[in-house]
């Protein structure tokens, strides 16, 4: 219900738009390239497009609501978006065991939440002994501590985790959101008080009102002293105030932008993209790190365990064209199972090319006879998908659509069939589909481990292979060269067996007005507002 | 009269049972449970372990028997609990209570502005003399009952906030933010009035008591508004009754475009999270608004036309008042 209303206002509203732009524009004068210097105050307006109901950074998943409040917490850790080096924030140093299961973390002194309460090495341990608690909608957190066997305060600023198994990803997953530090009191609620009380972080901003499905409004953290090592500016964030806006409808949150209701929006779409501009907002794009968009195949399903037919399928797909035609511009197609911008990342393009006639002799080999209407069929059995997706983003179906016509070209015939999002765990971890469309953010390589060995959920109901070492080591490995060429190896087996077959990567692209300055990138492609600045 | 009421009111009791059995039993056939939809709340989580949800779904009870199920929910919904929202912990009542007005603000401006332009509009055009001006105000609600309403709305926004700032795009301050979706909602729903009522005012001033009174010397404007239109609005009254209804429907599309926060979101939201008890608080009280309002309808239709018999098991042409 929630997607229908949404395409068809925004193509009318985009319509609008195009005429309205069509004939005000030639107001482009005023912009003097870099003006001058950052300057403290004001409020910066920022339209997101849904609320999960839930202040808590280490419960929400949903990059509309971790914009907001990520900014009200600190981590241990930052990730360098350029580098995906590890970098100090709450911790000024740390230690790894060889064996990558002992985490010691050296805390930063003079460092209190704005509740007045001091940040000690108790409180990170109560954060992290919390988190089980909070049950599945903790589900990041959670995955992220999972095989923790011992957490010790050793002194107020030093504190010491220690997992069963080796577990290289823990040091990057203390530079996200969900393992964000909230003040003692906060830990104490219960994850429901938590979401709907909001928690008490250090971060450079505080929460000051929030309204389900409206808005919420971060006010600055006065007396902030200890951001991350990556931010330009020392001490307390420019901004005054924060207003989050929630405005559903695509149309809506674009025209609010051009008409300067708001000053930055989040999920820009492809057909906004040239009217933002023309009304002097800037695109700002980066691609989400993680598991890009890809055709999952269940290898259990008859047909689809036969590697041929999967290579086949990966032949058979123009992923340059589903990225130029579909999703915002910029958008690069996969060269690997993982996005480019994920530390480890692969570059495998040479594999993962479109050639229609090699597919369609890989399926003729394997016995995959075209008929005369072009749709093969092997021992009176039709060569045909369901490709199931999500309603949760609107450029899922049309990709699919593309994906459905290049597919028939070679022979096979794909049907589309869409769930909502509350079917997600039912149908891809109950294995009720063929293929199944989705991607995964996380600026870890480790997200490979969760998603492909068979020692865990297994969603794609893989085989046991040489993959599972493979992963299970580079879980165990902080030297990173050698880290790395472990994940080149995995990457490598998934996209040579065509366990699942990549697509495009995720981009994320903000619409920002000119009066905003230095709305960033964090790492793994959400926002950090510290620097931020209005003119 | 009284007996009347009674029954009208068990009645009314009698549709907010079946509208609550009904909307539970589709819930729960939906594809699909709510404590999956819990779990992977985005797709951007890691995979959840099977075990955790099954917990989950015991804590939840959603591994009951369906009848008991039912039987806990209705139990608890009589006593006034209706349980908390699967998806946010928040006590469906309060979310239901901190929504409401401002759909009810919403949709009775709406429904204000819709008799005032169909009605006025239907008026208009029946007290015309004019051929061609009565053709062209005839064939304005036609028009609007069928443009989309989120269209009606995203045209208005265009003009009126965009290009024109004069009233707010978005969100619940004040009156200004009311008055682009309050239009958006009169223009289907006046529609519908209009064509109902310039139908039976027509009808109406053909009849021959509007001869009678036009021969005993009565004006035009007196013959118009005071005999006709007291008879010709009982047809518009019952459609009004039943365009609450439709008037919470599009109250979802409105407050999404609008962005504006009131049960419409919720709704959609929980329907979306599957939040089941969310979707049962909701249909109940869209049930009990519906049900109050033809209740008044019903009451006054009396008022407006004493012939309207009450009590339907009396032998016919004993009318009673």
């Amino acid at each position: 219900m929630g997607r229908k209303l949404t395409h068809a206002p925004a193509l009318w509203l985009t319509a609008g738009v195009l005429v309205l732009a069509g004939c005000g524009s030639g107001s482009g004068a005023n912009d003097a390239g870099g003006s001058a210097a950052p300057k403290t105050g004001g409020t910066l307006t920022f339209a997101v497009g849904s609320d999960t109901g839930c202040t808590d950074p280490q419960q929400v998943a949903s990059n509309d609501s971790i914009y907001s409040v990520r900014q009200l917490v600190d981590s241990l850790t930052d990730q360098d978006p350029q580098t995906g080096e590890i970098v100090p924030w709450l911790a000024e140093s740390w230690d790894i065991s060889d064996d990558a299961t002992t985490f010691t973390f050296h805390l930063r002194d003079g460092v209190t939440f704005s509740d007045g309460t001091a940040l000690t090495a108790g409180v990170v341990k109560e954060n992290f002994e919390a988190v089980p608690g909070l049950g599945v909608l903790a589900g990041l957190a959670t995955g992220y501590l999972s095989g923790v066997e011992k957490i010790t305060a050793d002194d107020d600023q030093t504190l010491t985790v220690e997992f069963a198994q080796p577990n290289a990803q823990f040091l990057q997953a203390t530079s996200t959101h969900s393992l964000g530090i909230v003040s003692e009191a906060s830990t104490k609620l219960s994850a429901q008080e938590r979401c709907t009380q909001g928690i008490v972080g250090s971060g450079p901003f505080t929460l000051g009102e929030y309204t389900p499905n409206q808005s919420i409004t971060l006010k600055k953290r006065t007396g902030y002293a200890w951001g991350s090592s990556l931010w330009k500016k020392d001490g307390e964030a420019y901004l005054d105030q924060v207003v989050f806006k929630v405005l559903p409808e695509a149309g809506v949150r674009t025209g609010s932008l051009q008409s300067g209701q708001v000053d930055a929006i989040g999920n820009v779409a492809r057909a906004d993209e040239s009217a933002l501009e023309a009304s002097g907002a800037t695109l700002q794009a980066r691609a989400n790190p993680g598991v890009v968009f890809n055709l999952a195949a269940n290898n259990e399903n008859p047909v689809l365990k036969d590697e041929a037919v999967r290579q086949a399928i990966s032949y058979g797909v123009d992923r340059r064209q589903i990225a130029d035609t579909v999703f915002n511009s910029g958008t690069e197609p996969a060269t690997s199972v993982l996005a480019h911008t994920t530390p480890g990342y692969e570059d495998l393009s040479a594999q993962l090319t479109h050639d229609a006639e090699k597919a369609k002799t890989l399926l003729e080999q394997d016995g995959w006879k075209a008929g005369a209407d072009g749709t093969r069929t092997r021992d009176g059995k039709q060569l045909a998908f369901t490709i199931t997706w999500f309603a949760n983003s609107p450029t899922n179906q049309p990709a699919l659509e593309l994906v459905q016509q290049q597919l028939a070209g070679i022979g096979v015939t794909v049907q589309l069939k869409q769930a909502e999002i509350s079917q997600y765990a039912s149908v891809v971890q109950g294995g009720d589909y063929e293929l199944v469309w989705g991607n995964v953010t996380r600026a870890d390589p480790d997200i490979l481990r969760t998603q492909f060995s068979t020692a865990l959920v297994n969603p794609y109901r893989l085989p046991e292979s040489g993959l599972d070492e493979t992963l299970t080591e580079q879980a165990g490995t902080i030297d990173q060269g050698a880290r790395d060429e472990l994940v080149a190896t995995a990457q490598e087996t998934v996209v040579q067996n065509a366990f699942v077959v990549p697509v495009v990567e995720l981009q994320t692209k903000l619409g920002v007005a000119k009066r905003v300055h230095d709305l960033n990138f964090e790492a793994s492609s959400r926002i950090q507002l510290h620097d931020t600045w209005v003119e | 009269m009284t007996r009347y009421v009674i029954r009208r009111i068990a009645q009314a009791v009698g549709v907010l049972l079946a509208a609550y059995t009904l909307s539970f039993f589709i819930l729960v056939l939906l594809p699909g449970d709510p404590v999956s939809a819990m779990a992977g709340a985005g797709m951007d989580s890691a995979p959840v372990d099977p075990a955790r949800i099954e917990a989950l779904r015991h804590e939840y009870g959603f591994d009951q028997p369906l009848p008991l199920q039912y039987a806990e929910h209705l139990g608890r919904a009589l006593t006034g609990d209706l349980g908390d929202s699967v998806a946010t912990g928040r006590p469906v009542a309060s979310m239901i209570t901190e929504a409401l007005p401002q759909t009810l603000l919403l949709t009775a401006t709406g429904l204000g502005l819709a008799f005032l332009f169909g009605g006025g509009l239907a008026l208009a055009a029946t007290y015309s003399s004019r051929r061609w001006l009565r053709q062209v105000l005839l064939s304005l609600p036609p028009l609007g009952v069928s443009v989309p309403t989120f269209w009606v709305g995203l045209m208005l926004v265009q003009f009126f906030s965009f290009r024109n700032p004069w009233f707010p795009a978005f969100g619940n301050d004040g009156l200004k933010g009311l008055v682009l979706p309050a239009l958006t909602l009169a223009v289907p729903t006046g529609a519908q009035i209009a064509l109902v009522l310039a139908k039976s005012l027509s009808t109406t001033l053909d009849e021959p008591y509007i001869g009678t009174a036009r021969a005993k010397g009565a004006g035009r404007v007196h013959v118009h508004l005071r005999h006709a239109l007291r008879n010709a609005s009982l047809p518009a009254l019952t459609v009004a009754g039943l365009l609450v209804g439709q008037l919470m429907a599009n109250a979802v599309v409105i407050e999404t475009v609008f962005s504006r926060n009131g049960l419409g979101r919720v709704t959609q939201a929980a329907v979306t999270a599957q939040d089941i008890p969310v979707v049962q608080g909701v249909v109940v009280y869209g049930a009990l608004v519906f049900v109050v309002v033809n209740l008044l309808v019903d009451l006054v239709y009396p008022v407006l036309d004493p012939r309207i018999v009450l009590a339907p098991a009396r032998p016919a042409g004993v009318v009673t008042a």
